[in-house]
């Protein structure tokens, strides 16, 4: 036996010692995320009910296929309407690898990950049950490294669903100056995402922390001031950022098949 | 016995390499006081031969690291009243380390991964007195200067506490900050510590769990502010080809 | 018995404190095999402790500031009973061994043209104090420590061994000083971790034990405190000089009492904290000696500006040396004027807004926060006085550390005396243990060149032996822990801060027969890793080190620095012109007068002559100036 039973350490049979919940955390992050990805899948595979003039559902956005209701694509439709099996893949399908790829690979969701599904370790001091351990040195999880990647595509994103925020200033003959709940939601949710790649360790390193000399670098050390004190709250951005882009989604999917009607303000 | 003293339940570690467990022990424990200040009391009192390291009592040496229920903690941090009333407490060595006796463990597996790291490398051309630096520039290092040794970072990392083997290959949080404190030292001027850390030190191996900065008696910021930062000055020298590119065109590492 | 472990070495150096690690730096620097032997693990050292700076006249912040006003400052705060060459040498070479410092990695704070940052401290004329924060010893340390690992990596690549020429042999005690022909020839002692013991041979050995604490009740030290050094040099023939010097910090935490006597950094007051009784008021500005009334400020209005102006303003009395700073809240607290917990208020979150606290005290608020779940930047903390340094150690060559009467044997750092004279500065001693840890490391490598090998004889090994199993073989005996609590306590109450002949004579008494029962204490259990063990040997070192402490204040008849006896409450010029000579007769301590060597003219001139006149006989004055 190896780790905390290995022959020099102390003899205790017990694989942790703690007394407090420690299980309670790793598996409120399992249910919290088991959920959205069930969710998430299948809004994915719906292919319907995510457009109703002027919203869009985030997991929609930008739409790329020429099946997308006319006003969800902007930036067009390059993609044909492409099925397997007579089965019509979901113009979903196109754009949800990046920010699903930004999250895998964000430094805070691989901590929740890897204690939760992984139990690399399930919490601190309790043993873990794999035999070996390589980390993040090998393929696949070598590709971590790439987290910078996803970065730079998830801010794309994030402008296209600011401009679907600002697009929402419109009412559903497309007159700007209206102000919906729907507008709220689809604000809120980008300034989420906004708040939740600013705060990113990327972003921090990219902005200032590769410098080695601050003082040479007086503006970028100001911003890495900034996105250092949103770093620290990085986890709590990731998760409300998360929670924000499905209640987007259940919102715009209760417009678009006329459960709700969107509430105007003005 | 007056007033503020009563009694507590302590389950102490009581052992060496070949065998060992845990044996009850009740004793009194006065109001304020520390984890630390009742294993004395239970020393002086009841055994005299337990084995117990420590040094300056208020969490400066970081010598008196042992795991209190079961989390890793320096004992003279760790407040009596913190515990609920008639809980029974259980203190062990370090289960990462081999143990020696008791509460005392072989910690020596830091001091060789200390001499692995190659030291400060300050410029030849500045004599003594001459060094100009900016407070913002070795704040970053100064941050993990803080660090006193405790190895509770080392004792929690899962990478070794549950890997043996790994021990070889992986120098552990403690060196990582000694590592990011050279790499982001305004005058340091050897240049491969990104590449070694990656290669040689084991900064792979790390997969970002945080439980080194949970434990920090420091509040060393170990994750977010030394390995995730060196982590991405890894990435802009081994795996990103576009810095990369750039950096054989200028022939540097990074930039100042 | 199993075959004894044995060692060779030029130098052992008996002590990994930064005294000890500079010493082992400067020896394997002059190419010499370096044992450095600590009684825990490395790095832990008592070093890590020391909070407000090292001491080092660099003129960062005021360029008004040299050597000569280092020296005036040192003299002053010890009353003048300094030994005059080793505060001379200290002043001057303070920077430089600061500078050195940042070659090797350490990273002070900065000012704003990026050269090291200097604090006020108590006594200390102009900002001196080089800092990182409130854990300037830890960053010594480290850096120390961090030195000798690039020694070790240098001597891998050159020899093929990190350990060829320094070897670290952590969790060892020492026990004995072996001496062939009168001379040194080694060392030994035991690990602490199997109880097996071990001979170190070597022509040189630096002691670098630090300090004395752990014989009183109430102090700042760690359990090794326990004057191991001391002790050791005193049984090789040594002499201890002073010893009566012991300082008490003014501001030690009081409560909760598990860290009763943990040190609350100066830097509180020098950063604006202030003193105040139970009745609100700001007591210091009635006990402000007459040596220093024109240096301090008499009225808070005053005191208050010089946290802004420091030119056009004299400083607040928080600031005044700690041995007054002690006494004074000795005096109020006697008088009924304390804190719940038996101290005084030492406030600094009414005088800074909370942010600033934390960045220029963070130790500070995190002890109080973590140890006493107190916030430092809302309530005001509870102090009181406890013992926290030694002035006296052993008397040593001031050029060269080496130990008077013991050919081979060096001192540095707290285990030696004479630098500090009657009270010693915040922030010197720092710069104490860089400065002649260095000398004595030099020193210990001309010494070796000029006498080279003294190989211990085996009656030498079998009676050090004997010496150290004692407290395994004796029978029935008591508890050690029981004794040395009775010890601390008579140190407390009989030698503590404020002395008078009677309680010494009871001191004396009291010791005598403490000393009779740890003959016979007994360890028990195995000899591995047992602390009951490790404490009977101690025992014996801190009953030798009280005995020299009661005897010298006893014979010492006057109040200066570190010594103030209530039946002479005086200091007497006099008394200034003697230092108090420590020796072990083998049964008991004989506590001699010595002359102290007399300032020479260019450093006497460094001073008013009406600032003589309070500390110099008019002989004496008379003798330097000729009559002037």
């Amino acid at each position: 036996m190896a780790g905390v039973f290995a022959p020099t350490r102390a003899k205790i049979a017990e694989r942790t010692l703690r007394t407090d919940k420690w299980w309670l955390q790793p598996l409120i992050t399992v249910v919290v995320l088991v959920s959205f990805i069930i969710y998430a899948t299948i809004r994915a595979f719906e292919g319907k009910n995510y457009f109703a003039e002027p919203l869009i559902s985030p997991f929609y956005s930008p739409c790329l296929t020429n099946g997308c209701p006319d006003g969800a694509s902007l930036l067009g439709q390059p993609f044909g309407t492409i099925a397997i099996f007579g089965m019509v893949i979901s113009p979903a399908l196109f754009i949800l690898i990046f920010p699903l790829g930004f999250r895998m690979t964000c430094y805070y969701y691989r901590k929740a990950y890897y204690r939760s599904f992984w139990q690399s370790p399930p919490a601190c001091a309790v043993a873990e049950p794999h035999k070996t351990y390589t980390g993040e040195t090998r393929a696949p999880l070598i590709l971590q490294n790439g987290h910078r990647w996803f970065f730079f595509a998830g801010l794309i994103f994030n402008v296209l669903l600011t401009i679907d925020a600002v697009l929402a200033f419109r009412n559903a003959d497309g007159q700007w100056g209206h102000l919906s709940v729907g507008t709220l939601v689809l604000l809120t949710n980008a300034t989420l995402l906004w708040l939740y790649s600013a705060s990113c360790h990327t972003c921090r390193h990219t902005i200032g922390g590769r410098l080695r000399n601050f003082s040479k670098h007086p503006v970028r050390y100001k911003l890495w001031g900034w996105v250092s004190v949103l770093n620290h709250r990085h986890p709590t951005f990731a998760w409300i950022s998360l929670f924000g882009v499905a209640l987007s989604d259940v919102y715009v999917r209760a417009v678009a098949s006329g459960s709700i009607t969107n509430f105007y303000f003005f | 016995m007056s007033a503020a003293e009563k009694m507590v339940k302590l389950r102490i570690w009581r052992g060496d390499a070949k065998d060992g467990a845990l044996q009850d022990v009740e004793v009194e424990a006065n109001e304020g006081e520390v984890v630390l200040d009742v294993i004395h009391r239970v020393q002086a009192t009841q055994m005299s031969d337990l084995a117990v390291r420590w040094n300056c009592k208020a969490g400066k040496c970081g010598s008196c690291s042992m795991e209190i229920n079961g989390k890793p903690r320096l004992a003279c941090m760790t407040r009596m009243n913190m515990f609920e009333e008639g809980e029974t407490i259980t203190v062990t060595p370090l289960r990462a380390f081999p143990v020696i006796r008791d509460l005392v463990t072989d910690v020596s597996f830091n001091y060789k991964k200390a001499m692995e790291i190659p030291a400060f490398a300050g410029p030849t051309d500045l004599k003594p007195g001459e060094y100009r630096m900016q407070q913002v520039d070795v704040e970053r290092s100064q941050e993990f200067r803080k660090c006193i040794e405790c190895f509770l970072c080392q004792d929690t990392c899962h990478v070794i506490r549950d890997h043996e083997e790994n021990k070889k290959s992986f120098a552990g949080p403690r060196f990582f900050i000694r590592i990011a404190e050279l790499d982001m030292h305004p005058l340091d001027t050897l240049r491969n510590r990104k590449k070694t850390a990656q290669e040689e030190h084991g900064l792979g191996m790390c997969n970002i769990t945080k439980c080194c900065t949970e434990v920090c008696p420091e509040h060393i910021r170990i994750t977010d502010n030394a390995i995730i930062p060196m982590k991405e000055r890894v990435v802009d020298e081994k795996y990103d080809p576009i810095r990369w590119l750039g950096s054989k065109i200028r022939k540097r590492e990074g930039i100042n | 018995m199993s075959e004894l472990e044995r060692h060779s070495y030029d130098v052992v150096v008996i002590g990994a404190g930064g005294a000890g690690l500079r010493a082992a730096v400067e020896a394997r620097e002059a190419g010499l095999r370096v044992a450095i032997i600590c009684k825990s693990l490395f790095g832990k050292a008592h070093t890590v402790m020391a909070e407000g700076g090292v001491a080092a006249s660099m003129g960062n912040v005021n360029s008004s500031d040299n050597w000569q006003v280092h020296f005036r400052d040192t003299m002053r705060g010890g009353k003048f009973l300094n030994h005059w060459r080793m505060a001379e040498l200290h002043a001057k070479e303070a920077p430089d061994r600061v500078w050195e410092l940042e070659t090797w990695g350490a990273l002070f704070d900065r000012t704003k043209e990026g050269k090291i940052s200097q604090r006020n401290f108590g006594g200390h004329e102009y900002p001196r104090l080089a800092h990182v924060g409130d854990r300037t010893g830890l960053e010594l340390i480290r850096t120390m420590q961090q030195k000798i690992v690039a020694l070790q990596q240098e001597d891998a690549r050159n020899h093929g061994d990190a350990e060829s020429h320094i070897k670290v042999f952590a969790e060892l005690t020492i026990t004995e000083i072996l001496k062939e022909g009168g001379k040194v020839s080694g060392a030994y002692g035991y690990w602490r971790e199997t109880g097996n013991e071990v001979l170190f041979e070597a022509p040189a050995v630096v002691l670098a034990t630090g300090g004395i604490g752990k014989t009183f009740k109430v102090t700042s030290n760690s359990w090794e405190g326990t004057g191991d050094g001391h002790a050791l040099a005193l049984k090789a023939g040594g002499h201890l000089v002073d010893m009566e010097f012991v300082q008490f910090h003014p501001t030690g935490m009081v409560w909760p009492p598990s860290v009763r006597g943990l040190l609350v950094t100066e830097s509180v007051r020098g950063d604006g904290g202030v003193l105040t009784n139970s009745e609100g008021k700001r007591f210091m500005f009635d006990y402000i000696p007459e040596v220093f009334k024109d240096k301090y400020a008499d009225n808070e209005a005053e005191a208050d500006r010089w946290y802004g102006d420091q030119t056009n303003n004299r400083r607040p009395p928080e600031l005044l040396p700690r041995d007054e700073v002690a006494r004074a809240i000795n005096s109020e607290v006697k008088a009924g004027r304390g804190s719940p917990h038996g101290g005084v208020f030492l406030d600094v979150s009414k005088r800074l807004p909370a942010d600033v606290i934390k960045k220029k005290l963070p130790s500070m608020w995190h002890q109080f926060k973590e140890l006493a779940d107190v916030d430092i930047t809302e309530t005001a903390m509870e102090v009181g006085p406890t013992c926290h340094y030694v002035m006296g150690g052993i008397e040593v060559e001031p050029d060269t550390a080496a130990a008077v009467g013991v050919p081979g044997l060096f001192a540095a750092g707290e285990v030696a005396g004479g630098m500090h004279g009657s009270n010693r500065l915040g922030g010197n001693s720092l710069s104490d243990l860089l400065v002649f840890g260095r000398r004595a490391g030099a020193g210990a490598a001309a010494y070796i060149k000029a006498s080279g090998k003294n190989p211990v004889s085996e009656a030498s090994v079998r009676g050090a032996s004997e010496r150290l199993n004692a407290p395994f073989t004796r029978v029935g005996g008591e508890n050690p822990y029981t004794i040395h609590q009775e010890l601390q306590q008579t140190s407390n109450d009989l030698v503590g801060i404020i002395r008078t002949g009677k309680e010494l004579e009871e001191a004396i008494v009291k010791l005598a027969q403490l000393r009779s029962r740890v003959s016979t204490a007994k360890a028990e259990g195995g000899r591995a890793f047992n602390p009951g063990f490790h404490l009977a040997i101690d025992l014996d070192n801190m009953l030798l080190v009280s005995e020299c402490i009661a005897r010298s204040a006893l014979q010492r008849e006057e109040s200066r620095g570190g010594h103030t006896r209530d039946d002479f409450p005086a200091m007497n010029p006099e008394w200034r012109q003697v230092n108090s000579i420590s020796a072990w007769n083998g049964k008991s301590v004989d506590v001699i007068q010595q002359k102290l060597p007399s300032l020479p003219k260019e450093l006497f001139d460094l001073f008013e002559l009406d600032e003589l006149k309070k500390y110099l006989t008019p002989a004496e004055i008379t003798s330097v100036k000729g009559g002037a």
